[in-house]
């Protein structure tokens, strides 16, 4: 394994365990930009193998990127990524990390598979490493046949592809991807989503996804931090989270709604009535589906529908930006 | 992520040592600036007055072909410190064309391109990145200044004898410091033009611009206040005077200007000043300093809107 020599070995494996340090962990960080506060004492341990960043625009989404990237200092606080901290172990750092831009970020006048391989030497490798993973990660991403076309005659979905090429070329631990998924057509999309979770599923490198498209962190993370004005709205496991809210129940009825909704109300369920025939029922503790039956045969009202609803993301999601801070 | 295996592999070979990293951008921007035809010949172009140089020193040791020639070449052109730093400014000139049409686009196609982030993101620093930058410049300008001069030296002290180098060695280290800080000095106004302007045309316009309007300036001052200290706003006076204090001809009194009336009549006679060789390093010094402020200011990942 090709780390710097003064790298532990402890950080050669992705860390799952709680017993290892975190992927990411945050300590009160802040930045400032001026006067102007974008992350405000953002506090957590990120361990997921793909961990989803959300938030409206302006939330702090990039700029936490960046600043664990170290292109920008905090104001207060710290971070630290595999344990190493983001303002002492910046080189170090670095050379664990891939990182694909969101905006169009390019080498002029360079076929892609000397631009990879520039890349892959910045990050380390040896000249003819470096060009044999370029080629490695061109044919890995899709751009096999087109890897010595000039970047400048790619297509959009063609130069997001080959960003992601330049982030993992030197095999990274944790790849940030910024809006990965940007400009692309479905069946590229679904192509970039596929890379993503082959990587994530390799089980070599873990990865941060920042995206407004929450299908997209849907389908790729297993943990998601959602920002809000600079600070974190929600962080969770996103099949935790779901699994939290499976009490959730939505029923379709027929026959006297009113009597039906005033026993579950003396059972102490929270109902809502969601429309003609349609309930929405919360089920406290001690109360099951089978008590919801025994229920109904009393009041003679027929259950033609039931069904668990679990949250999905963008309940999540909405919910976050309308609780506030600190979590559902 | 072996091509026939498509699977993710992280690397698990031997790494650079992190020192020689920023000497993968020259080693990169140079096989590209070598690919125009245009550029190359100009390049070899640049040999040309070097080849002369060499003829000259040749010529000075082989009576043979000094009796065929039937001129007396070392009358003609004598070697010493004035031969060498005369070549030492032709030199600069062509170094100065060769920064102009390679500097400018250094840094600004990444700007435009939005390239600093790859960098950066690496385990690649904003001085490392700078320095790999002006050492495209440094071993360009280097290739045809004091190294090919030091050469021609060592050739003149092969062919003339160990006495000749000894009592010259100064030339030596004249032609190095001379050649060294003018080199420097267009690494850095290059690069810094490349960091503020995005456009490769704009930026050579404006190191042109940056060599000749001063001087102009420069020599408007000296008319109309009839002095010399015009000269310390001229990157080539500067330069100058600098080569002249290295090559020990440098004369802080470098002409004299006659007053006349309406008739022609000389009314008094003005002594026209240099400006003393200090203030020249230190203006120098100051351009460096502001270069690296830019440079500094300019060389980020990302731009902060405050």
């Amino acid at each position: 394994m090709a780390l710097p020599a003064s790298v532990p070995e402890e950080l050669i494996k992705a860390p799952t365990a709680l017993t290892e340090p975190p992927v990411i962990d945050l300590h009160g960080l802040s930045v400032s930009f001026g006067r102007r506060q974008i992350l405000k004492n953002l506090r957590g341990d990120l361990r997921g193998k793909a961990i989803g960043l959300l938030g409206p625009n302006g939330a702090g989404k990039t700029t936490l990127i960046h600043t664990l990237l170290g292109f920008h200092q905090p104001s207060s606080g710290t971070a630290h990524i595999f344990g190493l901290d983001i303002s002492d172990d910046a080189k170090q750092i670095r050379s664990l990390i891939g990182y694909m831009p969101e905006r169009d970020s390019f080498i002029a006048k360079m076929s892609a598979v000397h631009f990879v391989r520039l890349m892959g030497e910045l990050s380390g490798l040896p000249s003819e490493a470096a060009l044999e993973r370029a080629h490695e990660a061109l044919f890995y991403v899709g751009l096999g046949e087109a890897r010595y076309r000039r970047l400048d005659t790619y297509s959009l979905g063609m130069k997001q592809l080959a960003k992601l090429a330049q982030a993992i070329v030197h095999g990274p631990r944790l790849i940030f991807l910024d809006e990965p998924t940007n400009g692309l057509d479905p069946p590229a999309r679904l192509r970039m989503i596929k890379l993503i979770r082959e990587i994530r599923d390799s089980g070599q490198a873990n990865i941060v996804l920042s995206s407004h498209l929450l299908v997209d962190v849907e389908e790729c993370c297993d943990e998601i931090l959602i920002l809000r004005d600079g600070q974190i709205a929600v962080y969770c496991n996103l099949e935790e989270e779901r699994k939290s809210n499976r009490k959730f129940l939505m029923l379709e009825t027929r026959g006297d709604q009113e009597k039906f909704v005033k026993a579950l109300a003396k059972l102490g369920c929270e109902y809502a009535i969601s429309g003609d025939h349609r309930l929405k029922i919360v089920l406290q503790g001690g109360v099951e589906v089978r008590d919801l039956y025994r229920l109904a045969d009393q009041e003679q009202v027929q259950l033609r529908r039931l069904s668990y609803k679990r949250d999905s993301l963008e309940d999540i999601f909405l919910k976050a930006m309308e609780n506030g801070y600190g979590g559902l | 992520m072996a091509v026939y295996e498509q699977t993710y592999k992280p690397y698990a070979g031997k790494l650079t040592p992190e020192w020689s990293r920023f000497l993968i951008i020259p080693r990169h921007t140079l096989r590209g600036v070598f690919n125009s035809k245009l550029f190359t010949a100009f390049f070899v172009i640049c040999f040309v007055p070097l080849l002369v140089e060499a003829i000259l020193i040749y010529l000075h040791h082989n009576f043979t072909a000094l009796a065929i020639t039937n001129v007396n070449v070392r009358d003609l052109v004598p070697i010493d410190g004035s031969f060498f730093q005369t070549f030492v400014y032709i030199q600069g000139g062509f170094a100065f064309v060769l920064a102009l049409l390679v500097g400018p686009p250094l840094v600004s196609r990444d700007l435009r391109n939005n390239a600093l982030p790859l960098y950066l993101c690496r385990p690649f620093s904003r001085t490392e990145y700078v320095m790999g930058k002006m050492s495209v410049i440094l071993i360009l300008l280097s290739a045809v200044t004091w190294v090919p001069q030091l050469l021609l030296f060592l050739l003149q002290s092969y062919l003339e004898g160990f006495a000749w180098f000894r009592a010259n060695l100064w030339i030596a280290s004249a032609i190095i410091i001379a050649s060294v800080v003018w080199i420097l000095l267009l690494a850095l106004l290059s690069q810094t033009i490349s960091a503020l302007v995005k456009w490769r045309v704009i930026a050579s316009a404006a190191m042109l611009g940056l060599l000749l309007i001063p001087s102009v300036f420069g020599e408007f001052i000296n008319l109309v206040f009839r002095t010399r200290w015009g000269h310390i706003v001229s990157l080539g006076g500067l330069i100058n005077n600098v080569t002249a204090g290295l090559f020990g001809t440098f004369d802080r009194v470098s002409g004299r200007m006659q007053i006349t009336d309406w008739d022609d009549n000389v009314v008094r006679e003005v002594l026209l000043i240099e400006p003393p060789l200090w203030a020249s390093w230190t203006v120098l010094f100051i351009i460096c300093v502001v270069c690296l402020a830019v440079l500094h200011w300019k060389v980020k990942a990302y731009e902060v809107v405050r």
